[in-house]
């Protein structure tokens, strides 16, 4: 097993130079002017200088190799050096990844950023995940039954809604006519005392829960899937025929073994979460990673969205890895050598 | 005379059953993909048709008769610059089908081809495969994003506005989308090859693109028309994700997404605004996942027996 993390881990860094460099060519061919938004006052001759600062004037392997050193050398080694508090080489000439539109440090703006990503992400899909599998479970015990067939209607609803509607939808209902919870993310609100913490919880009300019925309704299928997968095995028998009590059969040696596949589908699908939170976050203004890159991608920021685009591919390979590795762990007939 | 025979030859000994009508048998049994072919009959029915019965132009300026609420004249009332929504709406319709259709048979086309190669020829496995997978892990919805904002000018001014950006967003969508259906025709394809008809094929000389098209792929076709279905429903989502992020057509071309992402603007005015687009996307993509999960059971033999 640790030998194939090894081996999955050592490939996973040409395929994540390979992206990086598809990422890097596709941002490069464009046809497009990081100057074009400037003033039209300023001269051509001045222009050229800002696109030769911005470091435009080098060829394009040169620039691909230092955006490479930037991001996979320097910047590492400024977070090391953020961690230790002590000063790793001559930290203050070394050339970091740095937004044209901001002029601060990509890595900065990511790092300002992340926290209102994770907390909507990250509740979001523990919440999904929470009431999938209880439905996935009963579903899948009582399947054709009444309570199966309306939570198949409503994750196939919940499947084929798009995000940017049902949020929409949620806003119109609880902000505009009820007026029960607010529109719009405020990221400087500080959670102090119950009142604080209530509106924070009122504020992340709808957005998590926008994902998290989207999320919901693709693994509570998954989960009744692998639950009568399982229910018909042999052992399930045997365990009843042990005179053990239904709710032993189900909760422990039916919903134990139906959880590994899930697993690795509750993995996989972090990295998309992260894809569908960008609309999420659009709807209701959470300045989050999402806002970021979109910003980014508005004000031709190219170095801001090479980095942020990169870093979503870093995390789907990542997670694609954790799964596999989770999945071989779980499930000992999965033997990858 | 002739007549005689005729009832003769109309009267069958036994019923004749085809394939396909086992498969419509079987599709029939599934409620939902039923309701499905249905309401998206009806939708294309409305966005086709409609515009011949309702017939305000779409961009027609009516700026006296801005934001109103449903009437006679305006079924689901105007937007902020008068224009009729329900003629939106159809109009948009066209395009995001349109988008969906077209941006469906390029992934699908590019898809079946990767599975085929890739499973039939041995040596072409790994490297297609491993294109696969890099494919896989790219980070689609930031990438067409970017491929979207940088690449729309310049095609614009080839192609026109709405001609250039309806290419982009086929081509970035098809070409972002075909993973799945190489993955599965691969799948396939493998199994297939070593069965004893490809040998019989091959052992009385049939030559590889013969095998390939007479046999391999009238084989494949029931994950290839799944995958079809549902990537209909997945080009109609992108497209209309696109739009609402403001990067998909501009707002004198509508398409739902972008009568979405214009419409919520004005949600407290004119909800009517974001309803109906969002309910057509809906819709549209719900049925259109009912029919393929209809599809599917219909197509695999092992539940169509029972």
């Amino acid at each position: 097993m640790l030998n194939y993390t090894i081996r999955r881990l050592l490939f996973a860094i040409p395929t994540l130079l390979v992206i990086s460099f598809i990422i890097f060519v596709i941002l490069d061919l464009a046809p497009n002017d990081p100057t074009g938004s400037l003033p039209l006052t300023i001269p051509a001759e001045v222009r050229a200088q800002i696109r030769e600062a911005l470091g435009l004037g080098q060829p394009f392997h040169i620039r691909y190799v230092k955006w490479l050193e930037q991001f996979f050398i320097n910047e590492p080694l400024n977070i090391m050096e953020h961690w230790w508090g002590a000063p790793i080489g001559d930290s203050d000439s070394r050339l970091r990844v740095t937004s044209w539109m901001s002029r601060s440090p990509v890595v900065d703006l990511i790092v300002e950023r992340m926290p209102q990503t994770l907390w909507v992400v990250g509740l979001s899909y523990l919440v999904g995940i929470l009431i999938a599998l209880p439905i996935g479970v009963i579903s899948a015990y009582k399947q054709y039954s009444w309570f199966d067939q309306i939570g198949t209607f409503v994750s196939m609803v919940g499947f084929s809604v798009p995000t940017f509607f049902t949020g929409l939808l949620l806003i119109v209902v609880f902000s505009v006519n009820l007026g029960w919870l607010p529109s719009i993310y405020d990221t400087t609100l500080k959670v102090t005392d119950f009142s604080s913490f209530m509106a924070q919880l009122r504020q992340l009300a709808m957005p998590v829960m926008v994902l998290a019925l989207f999320n919901a309704a693709q693994l509570s299928r998954f989960m009744r899937a692998s639950m009568l997968d399982n229910l018909n095995q042999d052992y399930v028998r045997t365990a009843r025929a042990k005179g053990m009590s239904e709710k032993v059969v189900l909760l422990v040696h039916v919903l134990r073994n139906s959880l590994i596949p899930v697993v690795t589908v509750i993995a996989l699908g972090v990295p998309q979460i992260f894809g569908g939170a960008i609309i999420t976050e659009q709807i209701f203004k959470v300045n989050g990673l999402g806002q970021l890159l979109i910003l980014g991608i508005e004000n031709a920021d190219i170095p801001l969205v090479q980095t942020l685009t990169f870093i979503f591919a870093i995390l789907i390979v990542f997670f694609n890895l954790i799964a596999d590795v989770v999945y071989g762990m779980l499930d000992p007939r999965i033997r990858y050598d | 005379m002739t007549d005689t025979n005729m009832n003769i030859v109309s009267e069958p000994l036994h019923e004749h059953r085809s394939l396909w009508g086992d498969v419509w048998r079987q599709f029939r049994t599934h409620k939902g993909a039923v309701v499905g072919v249905a309401v998206f009959t009806f939708i294309v029915l409305v966005v086709v048709l409609g515009p011949f019965i309702h017939t305000i132009d779409p961009t027609f300026l009516d700026i006296r008769n801005k934001n109103l609420a449903p009437t006679l004249a305006h079924p689901m009332g105007t937007d902020n610059l008068g224009r009729d929504m329900l003629a939106q709406v159809m109009a948009g319709g066209q395009v995001s089908m349109l988008v969906g259709v077209t941006a469906m048979l390029l992934s699908l086309v590019l898809g079946a081809f990767i599975g085929v190669i890739a499973g039939y020829f041995k040596i072409l496995d790994g490297v297609l495969m491993r294109l696969t997978d890099l494919f896989l892990a790219l980070p689609i919805l930031p990438l067409l994003l970017v491929i979207i904002m940088l690449f729309r000018d310049s095609l614009r001014s080839v192609f026109g506005p709405e001609t250039g950006i309806f290419i982009l967003i086929v081509f970035v969508i098809g070409i972002t989308s075909w993973m799945q259906t190489a993955r599965i025709v691969r799948g396939e394809v493998l199994a297939l090859k070593e069965q004893e008809f490809i040998i019989a094929a091959r052992s009385i000389g049939t030559r590889r693109h013969r095998i390939i098209s007479r046999h391999i792929l009238p084989n494949v076709l029931s994950p290839i028309l799944v995958s079809a279905t549902l990537g209909i429903a997945n080009a109609i989502i992108t497209e209309s994700a696109l739009s609402f992020l403001g990067l998909g057509f501009p707002s004198d071309f509508p398409t739902w997404g972008r009568l979405l992402f214009d419409g919520k603007d004005f949600m407290q005015l004119t909800p009517a605004r974001v309803i109906w687009p969002g309910l057509a996307i809906s819709l549209t993509v719900l049925s259109v996942n009912y029919i393929g999960d209809g599809l599917r059971d219909a197509l695999d033999p092992r539940i169509r027996g029972r």
